[in-house]
């Protein structure tokens, strides 16, 4: 019969071209849209406030720094800066670990520690604040306040950074590890390793890349907090002002064009991280 | 020498009960068996990376089954090979006398020796992503009889490679056992490799092992 033999000719006269046009107009909506955003926040501070159309570069240059030089977010551009430094420091502390005990061993509960590690990623961010809030209302939280203030204070900000922020860069190196197969630690362990010193000579080198990922993915977890900072630490100008508080601050009480250049700058901060991101990420792609 | 007495592995969704064979000191050993027929697990378990279930695994007639892989004096080469990526093929020669704290100039003189032997002068500086399949093949060799095991463990090592490459490497192989004297099981499915190599051929098969002839 000549059926089967019609039917690759058939096949051979069917385009391809809605597929993709379909891949490519859904795509590029999306890709489109942030374009969009990032570019009207640049817009608005160029284009003159009184309505008289674009008064040039200089004016919208002003408009963006001016702001940026009030004491109060001057204060907020530091502590984010600090507080997320430190975020991504400590984050990076325990990810290392943590991340390489769930890469590398298999314990009871595992699936459960998994899943608590994942709580932080998934909690609605104003959850977390409520419970860092409550937590120390409890008497293990309240002794620790005795010594150290925390709620309300810039503690309060780290650890509502933290309590967040930390969970990407476990997740972040748990891949890191994934992808570094034990076959090395193994060898290094016939060679004449224990365990430690197989992990500090063989695997640790070789985790670089993924550990300023996440560092990285940490730090800007952490600048973009807002929710539990703003529950747990309160807004308190010149004390625990992030600039995701200043932004909200600033709005509240109506000043867009402070507001637009908090986000600028937050924009820029976020384009540094994604080419730190790209260039380490770029690191362990070229990996052996 | 290598003796394995009684060995019992679980593997996944099989077991191997009761493996036994002995290779005599300064011997060249080669045990086949088909792919997935667990050669790899027993040269784990006779690393100790892999617990075993009962038995007994004797290395130069000392009883190594409960000690950990750094003390068992098994130099091994895994087939993957897994060389360190961040370090250079001198680093790879040293790493096992730099973590068992040789003294520098002995280490130093030991590693020009492996140099010369498996001939890696102009690779010294290079690391594992520069390499060629023999190459690399020639320093996971090297490092894993820098610290002078007595025993050496080869996992398929030759089937990454090339025709001609691996007829190089039969002789180098060869050689480097009857100058370095360590006795060596060499795990390959390939009868050809057997043929080349062995001393003494053991085939693998329905967890199974027993003693073949070499010529046939």
């Amino acid at each position: 019969m000549s059926a089967p033999e019609q039917q690759p000719a058939a096949r051979r006269s069917r385009s391809d071209v809605p597929f993709v046009a379909g891949l490519v107009v859904i795509g590029g909506l999306y890709v489109g849209l942030i374009v969009a955003m990032v570019a009207a926040d640049a817009a608005y501070l160029l284009t003159d406030p009184t309505g008289k159309g674009n008064d040039g570069i200089v004016a919208g240059f002003n408009r963006l720094v001016l702001p940026l030089a009030k004491p109060e977010i001057r204060y907020a551009v530091k502590l984010s800066l600090v507080s997320c430094a430190i975020t991504a420091i400590l984050s990076v502390w325990v990810a290392v670990p943590l991340g390489y005990l769930m890469s590398r061993y298999e314990f009871r509960g595992k699936g459960f520690v998994d899943a608590v590690i994942d709580v932080p990623i998934v909690l609605p961010p104003l959850v977390v604040g409520l419970s860092l809030l409550i937590l120390f209302q409890t008497p293990p939280g309240r002794a620790v306040e005795r010594v150290i203030p925390v709620t309300y204070a810039i503690p309060a900000v780290i650890l509502a950074q933290f309590s967040v922020a930390c969970a990407f860069a476990v997740r972040t190196m748990r891949v890191t590890f994934d992808q570094i197969s034990p076959r090395r630690e193994q060898v290094a362990r016939t060679l004449g390793c224990t365990r430690g010193q197989a992990f500090w000579r063989v695997v640790l080198p070789e985790a670089r890349n993924g550990m300023v990922t996440a560092a990285t993915v940490a730090w800007a977890r952490a600048l973009g907090e807002f929710g539990p900072i703003l529950v747990f630490a309160g807004a308190t100008r010149m004390r625990t002002e992030v600039l995701s508080t200043t932004i909200f601050l600033e709005l509240s009480v109506g000043n867009l064009e402070a507001a637009v250049a908090v986000s600028l700058l937050m924009v820029l901060a976020a384009v540094l991280v994604l080419v730190v991101l790209r260039w380490a990420g770029g690191g362990s792609a070229r990996g052996w | 020498m290598i003796a394995v007495d009684g060995l019992s592995l679980k593997m996944g969704a099989f077991a191997v009960e009761g493996v036994s064979f002995t290779a005599g000191t300064g011997e060249y050993a080669v045990l086949m068996g088909r792919t997935g027929c667990g050669k790899t697990s027993l040269l784990e378990a006779i690393c100790g990376l892999k617990p075993v279930r009962g038995g007994r695994v004797r290395l130069l007639g000392r009883d190594v089954t409960d000690l950990p892989p750094a003390d068992r004096g098994v130099g091994y080469v895994p087939q993957d090979l897994a060389l360190f990526p961040t370090m250079t093929v001198r680093e790879h020669l040293g790493f096992a006398l730099e973590v068992r704290r040789w003294d520098a100039t002995l280490a130093a003189r030991r590693v020009e020796e492996l140099t010369e032997l498996l001939g890696l002068g102009h690779l010294l500086d290079r690391r594992p992503p520069g390499l060629s399949g023999g190459e690399a093949q020639r320093v996971a060799l090297g490092r894993a009889l820098a610290f002078r095991p007595g025993v050496l463990l080869l996992d398929e090592p030759l089937s990454a490679l090339d025709e001609d490459t691996r007829a190089g490497m039969y002789e180098l192989l060869r050689s480097v056992q009857r100058q370095t004297g360590v006795t060596t099981l060499h795990v390959t499915h390939s009868r050809a490799e057997a043929r080349a190599l062995a001393d003494r051929l053991f085939v693998f098969d329905k967890g199974v092992l027993r003693e073949s002839s070499v010529d046939t």
